[in-house]
């Protein structure tokens, strides 16, 4: 009951207080910016030239009047949003009519939540393996030799890197597509399907596993080394325990620990770049709709994509956050 | 000068001045741009490098190095205002959430963790999208500067805690100063390669987004900047067509420039840190 009390409950609360705070952004933002949103973009689809028919239009502007809350007072117009939030109800896509978004986001999510684990958990698994160990070995060469290599990919932004990657290996060297892979609705899962999927996703997921291993790399090589001189490790060094001993059970746990709090800190960061990283290459997730809707001018489609987006990632931190206690001793035994 | 050799003696530190020198020269440069920066049309169109235009010239008709002095500045225009003014927020809150504790403290971090959770990138497209005609350099840099501090100052806090806990804070408080001196005095040495690391990286990450922003189109296109640049490229087909000496310009700069940010920040921090100093003079 004590950890229930002091660990659970302030989680929880963090929880429903970020999801409530993120989602009130998302109905603030249009109204801080003091003009009539709903005109600009009706205008604005105009100008680009695409032809909306007059019922289009109609029910745009009342989607839009709503979505953005401008039907009654300020609170009933929150009300209404919540609502609509809850039921996943986010209106028709501008151009995609009559598609409602909550369809588009449904087929897309799948990619990038695949895309986005997949490559955090290798990213962050391998950082922290090859960390420890040139940590551990600190002052031999290679590992002086690795440390220099990282620090000059560590700085470079996803994007660039990305387009660097893309270059080299899509049209430098043909080896990997540009993308450009389109799904139905409907997957079936075949091999040929499976190898597109792997020659289209390989590029993407080693971006983001260099850029993301790169700073778990840092920290776990810091890590470790400070581990190494706390006195419990020098004792058991001294009392001749061996060495695979020392640095599965006496270094690792130590410097798993702040690593495993760190990934919930870094969900946020690491998904962004997840979608930055699947604009470069014509990814067929979240950021691809998010680069078209965008330009595009579709603002519900970015309103749903956000929305889904904090739910999805706060939802990850509160699972990485309840998983934590079996990992710590000191929480567990409390 | 003592320190001025033992600076230059960390390699990563002589590779980050010569770079950096060399970008701020050309970021100087443009103000002796023979061009106008916005016009199109200025100089024939897609030709690969050769005197007078030494990286070639784009099919907007700009000479690409000339475009590229005015990309350097303007990117760190955006950046360091960026990185300034989320600075001072970061330290303030930092300082303040550390020192005082309690129910202040869970606030700031509460509100810290909220901006570290949800997927920035997506609000300040949110954002963008609605100031589209507002985003100038400077609104830019304030825009990234408000989302920009939570990591920071979390960082800045948690030194902050550990430093309230030493001794000489105890002594210090006990001969009688107050809480100002106590922080401006002892404090900030400690946390000064703290923040100077965080501007860096701040000003790293501020850069990046203004490129994906750019990507995206939610800036001023007309105003040169790396983001811009390497928009205006992607979009005319600059890979397919083969004119890598436009797009390769934009990119190149920005991987040295951030680069160079860092292994600055990582040589000037270490040579700050007081433990290391300490060692330092003891080998000397």
């Amino acid at each position: 009951m004590r950890f229930l009390r002091s660990y659970l409950l302030p989680r929880l609360i963090q929880y429903v207080l970020v999801v409530f705070s993120g989602i009130t952004a998302v109905f603030l933002i249009p109204r801080l910016a003091g003009q009539d949103p709903v005109l600009e973009m009706i205008a604005q689809i105009q100008v680009q030239g695409s032809t909306l028919d007059p019922t289009a239009v109609k029910s745009l502007t009342e989607t839009l009047r709503e979505l953005y809350g401008l039907k009654g007072t300020m609170f009933e117009q929150y009300l209404t949003m919540w609502k609509r939030v809850l039921h996943f109800d986010f209106g028709p896509s501008f151009f995609q009519f009559p598609t409602p978004v909550s369809d588009l986001l449904r087929i897309y999510l799948p990619w990038t939540l695949g895309l986005f684990l997949t490559s955090t958990v290798i990213a962050w698994l391998l950082g922290n393996i090859v960390g420890a160990i040139a940590g551990y070995f600190s002052h031999r060469s290679w590992s002086k030799a690795l440390d220099t290599a990282i620090m000059f990919v560590r700085p470079i932004p996803h994007y660039i890197f990305g387009v660097l990657l893309l270059i080299l290996f899509a049209y430098a060297w043909r080896i990997f597509p540009l993308g450009g892979l389109v799904f139905g609705r409907r997957v079936v899962f075949n091999l040929a399907l499976v190898v597109a999927v792997l020659k289209h996703s390989f590029l993407p997921a080693l971006t983001l596993v260099i850029l993301g291993g790169a700073a778990w790399f840092q920290q776990m090589k810091l890590l470790v080394q400070n581990v190494k001189r706390e006195d419990f490790v020098q004792y058991a060094q001294s009392g001749g325990i061996r060495e695979k001993t020392l640095i599965f059970r006496y270094i690792l746990p130590n410097a798993m620990l702040p690593q495993v709090t760190q990934l919930a800190l870094q969900f946020g960061q690491a998904f962004s770049g997840t979608l930055i990283i699947e604009m470069v290459f014509s990814y067929p997730g979240m950021g691809l709709l998010l680069y078209r809707s965008v330009t595009r001018g579709d603002y519900n489609l970015v309103m749903g994509i956000t929305v889904l987006s904090i739910l999805t990632i706060t939802t990850a931190v509160l699972l990485l956050d309840l998983l934590y206690p079996l990992l710590d001793p000191r929480i567990r035994h409390r | 000068m003592v320190w001025l050799k033992e600076l230059f003696g960390d390699y990563r530190f002589t590779v980050s001045f010569v770079l950096l020198s060399l970008l701020l020269a050309l970021a100087v440069l443009s103000f002796f741009s023979p061009y106008d920066p916005v016009r199109w049309l200025q100089v024939p169109r897609d030709k690969p490098p050769a005197w007078p235009h030494i990286l070639g010239t784009n099919s907007k008709g700009q000479d690409v190095f000339w475009e590229a002095t005015f990309a350097i500045r303007n990117s760190l225009i955006i950046a360091f205002i960026a990185g300034i003014v989320s600075r001072v927020v970061a330290v303030l809150v930092g300082f303040i959430a550390g020192y005082r504790g309690g129910l202040v403290d869970r606030m700031l971090m509460g509100i810290a963790d909220a901006l570290l959770v949800i997927p920035l990138f997506l609000i300040l497209v949110m954002i963008a999208m609605l100031l589209r005609e507002a985003m100038t350099l400077i609104n830019t840099g304030l825009l990234l500067a408000f989302f920009g501090w939570a990591w920071d100052a979390r960082t800045i806090r948690s030194q902050i805690l550990s430093l309230r806990e030493r001794e000489f804070t105890q002594t210090s408080l006990l001969s009688g100063n107050g809480t100002l001196p106590l922080v401006t005095k002892e404090y900030l040495p400690f946390t000064i390669p703290l923040i100077l690391s965080t501007l860096i990286n701040n000003i790293a990450w501020a850069i990046g987004m203004e490129i994906v922003l750019a990507i995206l189109g939610l800036v001023r296109l007309e105003i040169p900047t790396l983001g811009t640049m390497l928009k205006w490229a992607i979009d005319y087909q600059a890979m397919l067509l083969g004119h890598w000496w436009w797009i390769l310009t934009p990119l190149v700069l920005t991987v040295f420039l951030l680069v160079a940010l860092y292994l600055l920040s990582v040589s000037v921090s270490e040579y700050l840190d007081p433990r290391v100093r300490i060692q330092r003079i003891g080998t000397r």
